[in-house]
């Protein structure tokens, strides 16, 4: 969280070109060696120009596919199933938009079904220079083993991780922190403090979200994906109270998901929500807002974005314009 | 052609395609012997360091990629294969490395959350042909809990900046160059920085 508040100051743009700016590149340079504070030097215009813009690890957006048998589809409140298009077309035409990354959630993950999914992660792989994360009826070792091989960055745990939460920690072990995200459903309790879901949404299980958030972090997941179930779906907003609740509880990333309707509710996850991404579907799935149009809405807002590259540096058209 | 030396640690097509995209003739190097034709390596790699290191000992890589290396050709480390070059990491104790560049292979510092998970941005220190075409400060994907410490300042040839520290994005000895960031899930300016890699190892030919 300490990056939030930092502001650093950057080498000169042109390349070491005055006495003053190769010194101090020289000074960064030693203290990158060794990871030492950058040296700050009195604001020189050049510093003072780039400073502003931050230098922190971008906010990302990560549009998600809900994939039930080999298309994507967007559910309300988990229910209610509409079909949105071709998982692999999506991908690709998200990858060359500027997401940051992709989810794909296999919503109706069962054994006969695991197959074709499989079969679909490995075709999206082959389009993408993003990464991209996949989740759903993951529950054992193997089946994330599998997901990497065909091609996954990351692999999410749900259910799973809650009736073993040793299987986090294993997985953890065995992969790599960074590749194993924990996602939760969560719901608003009458009483206050939201309740965890498992089985997609079906069954409540007793468990406090935050709590929960907590303890697998603890156990080596390296991000969180945080669903509001009371919000997706709805295109009210994400729910800011949770989703705050768990980033400050936490030190690994959480990804703000459900309710994204329209852009100021990304700026409001990312801002009062503290999250370090944000998840949506419908907003973009249906065309209502480009990847491009979400980034420059956020950066205009001070938030930092890996800005899209302009069209011309493609060499293709993204097409649906 | 250029050889992908494939060790168990990780897929290897996204890196395949990146590079075949940037124009690349590729083969993969399960052994020794794959070696002979090639003009250039790539060492990529996510996972533990140890379990890297045994896994290229067993295939007989170890020694016969430091030979390659001290014969002066090409090499591109990328993630896990930046940290490999250097003399030793304290990933689950104390592990030897391949020695190439003087450090130490550490956890990043406490202060700021690990796993470094993200797109963030890259500053050149020095002019490096990789860099060509590419912005500085340009965003690139990093997925890492463990970077180098360079014993030598002059071999760091882009940083990274995460919480109030920064750290070598970039390494550089002559023909070898590694990144701790992940070009082939960096999209345009990733496949810009494998490009520029596959055509300097052309023209070295030349």
């Amino acid at each position: 969280m300490i990056s939030k508040q930092l502001e650093i100051c950057a080498l000169p743009q042109e390349g070491p070109t005055t006495g003053s700016d190769r010194m101090y590149t020289i000074m960064n340079t030693r203290a990158a060696a060794v990871w030492g504070i950058l040296d700050d030097p009195k604001p020189e215009p050049g510093a003072v120009r780039k400073q502003k813009k931050g230098t922190m690890l971008a906010k990302r957006i990560i549009p998600c596919l809900d994939v039930n048998r080999g298309r994507v589809v967007k559910g309300i409140n988990f229910l209610d199933l509409a079909d949105a298009g071709d998982p692999v077309a999506c991908a690709l035409r998200y990858d060359q938009e500027g997401a940051d990354e992709l989810f794909f959630l296999d919503i109706t993950a069962s054994v006969e079904f695991r197959p074709v999914f499989l079969e679909l992660i490995r075709a999206v792989a082959e389009q993408m220079f993003i990464p991209f994360a996949v989740g759903g009826g993951v529950r054992t070792l193997e089946d994330i083993r599998a997901l990497l091989l065909a091609g996954a960055d990351k692999v999410s745990i749900n259910t799973a991780a809650v009736k073993d939460p040793e299987l986090i920690s294993q997985a953890a072990e065995r992969f790599g922190s960074s590749d194993i995200t924990v996602a939760i459903d969560a719901k608003r309790r009458p009483a206050g403090g939201w309740e965890v879901y498992l089985y997609g949404g079906r069954t409540p299980c007793d468990l406090d979200a935050v709590e929960w958030a907590v303890e697998a972090a603890r156990r080596g997941a390296g991000e969180i994906l945080l669903t509001s179930m009371d919000r997706d779906g709805t295109r009210d907003g994400y729910d800011l109270e949770l989703t705050r609740a768990v980033s400050r509880a936490v030190s690994i990333p959480v990804i703000a998901s459900g309710g994204c309707g329209q852009l100021p509710h990304l700026y409001d996850a990312l801002t009062a929500g503290e999250a370090s991404a944000v998840l949506a579907a419908s907003i973009f799935h249906y065309q209502q807002h480009t990847i491009a149009e979400a980034k420059s809405y956020l950066a205009e807002r001070g938030v930092p974005i890996r800005l899209c590259p302009p069209p011309d540096a493609h060499g293709k058209k993204t097409g649906h314009d | 052609m250029i050889g992908i030396i494939d060790y168990g640690m990780g897929n290897l097509r996204s890196v395949e395609r990146a590079l075949e995209a940037g124009g690349a003739r590729l083969k993969r190097i399960v052994s020794a012997t794959d070696l002979a034709d090639t003009s250039a390596l790539v060492l990529p790699g996510v996972g533990a360091f140890m379990q890297a290191v045994n896994n290229l000992k067993s295939q007989g890589l170890w020694d016969a990629l430091r030979e390659e290396i001290r014969g002066g050709k090409p090499l591109l480390g990328l993630c896990l294969g930046l940290q490999l070059l250097f003399e030793a990491s304290e990933e689950f104790g104390y592990g030897q490395g391949l020695g190439i560049l003087p450090g130490t292979v550490r956890r990043l510092p406490e202060d700021v959350a690990v796993p470094h998970i993200g797109w963030n941005q890259v500053f050149p220190c020095m002019a490096d042909p990789l860099f060509q075409g590419i912005p500085e400060g340009s965003y690139f994907y990093f997925l890492h809990s463990y970077a180098a410490q360079a014993s030598d300042f002059s071999h760091v040839a882009a940083l990274c900046r995460y919480g109030c520290h920064a750290f070598p994005a970039v390494v550089r000895r002559n023909s070898i160059v590694a990144a701790q960031f992940h070009p082939e899930k960096s999209q345009q300016i990733g496949l810009r920085f494998l490009a520029n890699f596959v055509r300097s190892v052309e023209k070295g030919q030349e």
